[in-house]
């Protein structure tokens, strides 16, 4: 029985491939992460399934941990040591600080350890490895979803509804995981060649928290500074999301926003060259 | 040009020692390099020493000029020893790795099976894995679903499919991971030995898929330290030793060339002239061996049906001594076929000159293989004497792959070979037991 036309289902010269040893500097291969667009859903599935199982508590997590860290937030800043919060309940204010940040650098967690943490895939098949530090972070998201119910719950109780500005959270949102994206896959990269990578992020991360405008208003910082402010990619996240939410008080500042994204972009692509560079030799490594 | 799926050019990939000992860096030890290697470098220069590299990293070739090409829908199987560099070549086949020189062409869709079961989570279940796995190996989601039964049916696991594989046996386990790569269709297979898993059965039912899956018409390179299974699916083979393509060509070929052959001196018959070169010991001095048809005379051939006899000649140094003959067969690739004593025969004919006290002097000793005993293939034969009174080590006298001859089958028809070391004819009986 002749089966050979069974697999034909394209021209073979679409997948004529060459291999050779790698140029310096490569872009990102978008024609391949396309092809393995089904892979990057099946590990984000994974990862997913696999954190909510192993956990006792789940998804109880996701509502836990902004929760407990908005009440401690709470009674320190808000109440001993009087922050300001441009008018809106102080739980709220921080809360809708903390939710794009938990997702940020929950993010870059995840995503720092994921290559290491995937080496068994990494020496035995190939695929285009972004797709390792994407996936899981597009798998926070789903703890930023559960979040997010919660803010919405919250709100109701202070009396906030949603506005028409809602229709703008997307922004802040896409710029997030730009900056979550960015971070994460520079630092999975760096952590397959120096596994000390690891032990310095607990570190950044609580740099990165508190110069961000979680706990206070960027009105609290002179007009002045506050394009510059926006080198902190945080900042134009936090002070989207929060204006998107509640549209009162000052407007965010355009040019921190547009700062924030530049510098996002800027880290993405940057991790996407770096990554590319090293990734030749991550099953060599690993 | 046009049907060819892989070609491969000069391909080399280098490896350093350091990275083999230390895995990986620190971040704090590459710091302190950053200024310690531009002020090493420097002091090099200025002691005029050409710059190393790196004094505690030395490179070596894991592959190197490795130069083929393999024909659409042709089974191309790879032997060499461990080491020799068959997992990198197919790691950087399939993309794993990068080349450090030289350059391959694929043409068609890759899948590749260096391990079974790879991406297999523990926490999940049978279902969910078969549809990670399947991703992994590049199968697309419909496809997996069009599969689904096929695979689960194959792995013979259908009843704990909802199960988390940690619960899983590690028989089921390797089961449920083969089934899954077992159903990967693409034009080109890369496979990596994963064939030995499960039982005897399951692994009868593994090697019958592969043989399905070459007869597809698919492309395969098959890495595999079983000359059997490469005989069975291969087209053609290559050797590698240390990291350079030794040979390609028939499998058959390649398998021989492959295989420790024993050493042969001669074909049907050795006689010993000068006494220098002679198989001796102080108590046997061995003549000549010959081996020959009923007629007495030497020659190399024998049909099937023909009777062998091995004669061996020696001269007993010392009067009195009572001796013990033996003779074994080798086939060509050095499996035993069989050991025979003048101690151990037939009931009906044993040897008359066995336990005797033989006089100094030319003494014969000849064995007689039945026809019909011997299948019809190559045989090599190695003989040994030993005096009785000697010590085990002292006075035994053995040649090792001292003849040999072959054995053919005149009527025998294309495709009809019987299978086997030997090919004795033995008794038969059918009759019926009740009427229908």
């Amino acid at each position: 029985m002749p089966v050979v036309a069974k697999t034909a289902g394209m021209p073979s010269s679409a997948h004529e491939v060459w291999i050779e040893p790698p140029r310096a500097w490569a872009g990102a291969n978008w024609k391949q992460l396309w092809r393995h667009r089904a892979l990057l859903w099946t590990l984000t599935w994974r990862d997913i399934k696999v954190r909510y199982r192993q956990t006792v508590l789940g998804a109880i997590w996701a509502v836990l941990q902004p929760l407990t860290t908005m009440a401690i937030f709470t009674v320190v800043f808000g109440r001993l040591a009087q922050m300001s919060s441009d008018g809106v309940p102080y739980p709220i204010f921080v809360f809708m600080g903390l939710l794009p940040w938990l997702f940020v650098s929950q993010g870059l967690n995840v995503a720092s350890n994921s290559l290491v943490g995937n080496a068994g895939l990494i020496t035995k098949v190939y695929f285009p490895r972004l797709i390792i530090p994407t996936a899981s972070i597009l798998s926070s998201l789903v703890d930023f979803g559960i979040s997010f119910g919660v803010l919405v719950c919250l709100m109701a109780w202070y009396g906030l509804v949603p506005s028409l500005s809602w229709l703008l959270l997307p922004m802040p949102l896409a710029l997030a995981v730009v900056t979550s994206l960015g971070v994460g896959i520079w630092l999975s990269a760096l952590n397959v060649k120096f596994r000390d990578v690891r032990l310095t992020i607990p570190f950044l991360t609580q740099i990165w928290m508190f110069s961000s405008p979680i706990i206070f208003p960027t009105s609290l910082i002179e007009p002045k500074w506050r394009t510059l402010y926006g080198l902190n990619p945080m900042v134009g996240i936090i002070e989207g999301f929060r204006w998107s939410l509640i549209p009162r008080g000052v407007a965010p500042d355009l040019g921190s926003i547009v700062m924030s994204t530049v510098v996002a972009l800027v880290l993405l692509a940057t991790g996407v060259l770096f990554f590319r560079r090293v990734e030749r030799n991550f099953a060599d490594l690993i | 040009m046009q049907d060819l799926a892989i070609e491969v050019e000069e391909l080399g990939k280098r490896y350093h020692i350091a990275q083999v000992a230390a895995p990986y860096q620190t971040l704090r030890d590459s710091i302190v390099n950053l200024f310690a290697a531009p002020a090493r470098r420097a002091c090099s220069v200025l002691r005029g020493v050409a710059p190393q590299a790196d004094a505690r990293s030395r490179e070596f070739w894991a592959l190197r000029n490795v130069s083929f090409d393999v024909r659409r829908g042709e089974v191309l199987g790879i032997i060499g020893r461990n080491g020799s560099g068959k997992s990198t070549l197919l790691k950087i086949l399939s993309q794993i790795t990068a080349p450090t020189e030289g350059r391959a062409r694929v043409v068609g869709r890759v899948g590749s099976l260096l391990e079974v079961g790879t991406g297999f989570h523990y926490e999940l279940s049978g279902r969910d894995n078969i549809y990670l796995n399947g991703a992994m190996l590049g199968m697309r989601r419909d496809e997996i679903r069009r599969k689904f039964d096929a695979i689960v049916d194959f792995s013979q696991v259908a009843e704990f499919l909802d199960t988390p594989v940690k619960h899983y046996s590690s028989g089921m386990y390797m089961r449920l991971a083969f089934s899954v790569a077992a159903h990967l269709e693409s034009e080109i297979l890369l496979v990596d030995e994963v064939l030995a898993v499960g039982d005897f059965d399951f692994q009868k039912k593994c090697i019958a898929k592969m043989q399905d899956v070459t007869r597809d018409g698919r492309t395969v390179i098959f890495i595999s330290h079983s000359m059997g299974s490469v005989k069975e699916l291969c087209h053609r083979a290559m050797i590698l030793n240390h990291g350079r393509l030794e040979a390609i060509g028939g499998v058959e070929e390649m398998v021989d060339l492959y295989e420790p052959r024993p050493e042969v001196v001669a074909a049907g018959q050795v006689t010993w002239s000068g006494k220098d070169h002679a198989p001796a010991n102080d108590f046997v001095e061995l003549e000549s061996v010959a081996i020959c048809g009923p007629d007495g005379v030497a020659r190399a051939e024998f049909a099937v049906e023909e009777p062998v006899d091995v004669r061996i000649r020696f001269h007993n140094k010392r009067a009195g001594t009572v001796y013990r003959v033996e003779i074994r067969l080798r086939d060509k690739h050095g499996n035993w076929v069989l050991t025979s004593e003048n101690g151990y025969t037939s009931v009906d004919s044993p040897d008359p000159g066995l336990k005797t006290p033989l006089p100094a002097g030319l003494v014969e000793s000849c064995c007689r293989m039945p026809a019909s005993l011997l299948n019809d293939q190559e045989y090599v034969v190695s003989v040994a004497v030993v005096p009785e009174e000697a010590g085990t080590d002292g006075g035994q006298l053995y040649v090792e792959n001292l003849l040999q001859f072959q054995v053919i089958d005149p009527a025998c028809k294309q495709n009809t070979k019987y299978l086997g070391l030997v090919r004795p004819r033995l008794a038969w009986h059918t009759s019926q037991l009740n009427a229908a």
